[in-house]
């Protein structure tokens, strides 16, 4: 599908890969009823350190444990850190009960990135599901930063219902664009919420992109992207410029303890 | 006289459908209008048009008595709304409101099937544009079923 994206050039460094390094929770924004976004700098000031849009820290809970989380917020803006989390295991649901002020560790940044370089001139299509969105947000903030350098730029989102949709406001500015297309589904919904409801794949086929010069970027559930992905070839997008965001298995994030 | 034949031809959903079926279906064909919050049919009546969305949003919608009225899909431009015509007992399945200000034209789908009963070519390619979109639903509604964002990211 998307080549291999650990041949791509390495765009960060990392000082001591092993050593977390203490941030303060400066806000914190419920996003829905399980999902919360922090925005972290760090302790005593200092300076934090830049990412790729796509690559991932691991936040330490002092005496609870780590786990990885995609960056989501703007590569531009490195000193202040922003992760949204959806709270589903016992590190996620004890920074979901963290307040402004609290300190967290953070190792990173870690892992691959999204093709925003090699996908300037081109089409971009992003198509997230759920909390898929988080990951994603880095490449928006970069692609409207350098809009000129991208052709049309698609985002089709999907959630599961209407309260279960990140960053509304965001979503709702960036629809008021004219220089992007964005289009919201929901799974379920009741008679109240106006906008779409159906399989976020159902929008790849009325997307306004051309097929041979196109980059799509996926994330979301495994069961979303796949089918995602053989919509987009269906509709003429070659398999090597579709990239996807498999997140599975990491430990210590730097392929040491073996669990990935 | 001016026909709802340019129209057909336009959409997506006639694509490439020779001219003198356009023809013959144009003569089953009629202008409509829907406003905002106007149902366009209800469950269990006489399914007795579809319709082709020009313009505007559809729901598609069930009444359960747990928790009222639930929308299970959304048609928009380009999208064909209702099947129900074209299999007995001819009964539709679902409420269908217009949630914004749409225009389609619909299609008799007596006057329809009388023409495929006379002609079996034209039966056999609605037949089978019925038969891809019912199996685009299939898959989406399959998709929407697994709740994939309801376990985990």
């Amino acid at each position: 599908m998307a080549p291999d994206r650990n041949t791509l050039p390495v765009v960060t460094s990392v000082a001591d890969p092993m050593l977390p390094r203490p941030y303060g929770i400066q806000r914190v924004r419920r996003e829905t009823r399980d999902a919360f976004t922090i925005a972290l700098t760090p302790i005593g000031g200092g300076d934090s350190f830049s990412f790729a849009p796509g690559q991932f820290t691991m936040l330490y809970v002092l005496g609870v444990g780590e786990v990885p989380i995609s960056i989501s917020g703007d590569p531009a803006q490195p000193q202040t850190l922003v992760h949204t989390i959806r709270a589903v295991g016992t590190v996620t649901r004890t920074l979901s009960q963290l307040k402004r002020g609290d300190v967290v560790g953070v190792r990173g940044p870690f892992g691959s990135y999204w093709p925003v370089e090699e996908a300037q001139g081109n089409d971009v299509v992003i198509v997230a599901g759920g909390i898929g969105l988080a990951p994603l947000r880095p490449v928006l903030f970069h692609l409207l930063a350098h809009r000129n350098s991208y052709g049309r730029i698609i985002l089709l989102y999907g959630a599961r219902t209407p309260q279960d949709l990140l960053y509304v406001g965001e979503l709702e500015h960036w629809r008021g664009r004219f220089d992007l297309e964005v289009e919201v589904t929901v799974d379920h919904a009741t008679e109240v919420w106006r906008g779409h409801v159906g399989v976020v794949t159902t929008f790849i086929a009325k997307a306004p992109f051309d097929p041979f010069s196109t980059i799509a970027m996926i994330c979301g559930p495994e069961v979303m992207m796949r089918f995602t992905v053989l919509e987009l070839q269906k509709h003429g997008v070659q398999a090597e410029n579709i990239f996807v965001s498999m997140e599975r298995n990491t430990k210590c994030a730097i392929g040491f303890c073996g669990h990935c | 006289m001016e026909t709802l034949k340019p129209i057909l031809a336009a959409h997506p959903f006639f694509q490439d459908l020779e001219p003198r079926y356009l023809q013959l279906i144009a003569g089953c064909a009629s202008n409509v209008r829907f406003e905002a919050g106007q149902f366009i049919f209800h469950e269990g009546e006489e399914a007795n048009h579809f319709y082709l969305i020009r313009h505007g949003r559809v729901a598609l919608e069930i009444v359960t008595s747990e928790r009222g009225s639930i929308t299970i899909q959304t048609l928009g431009e380009g999208d064909v709304l209702g099947w129900s015509w074209l299999f007995p007992p001819y009964r539709w399945h679902f409420d269908a409101r217009a949630t914004t200000l749409t225009r389609a034209i619909a299609l008799d789908g007596k006057c329809l099937r009388t023409k495929c009963e006379d002609d079996h070519d034209l039966g056999y390619e609605l037949v089978k544009r019925f038969a891809h979109v019912i199996m685009q639903r299939l898959q989406a509604t399959r998709l929407q079923l697994l709740d994939v964002y309801g376990a985990r990211p």
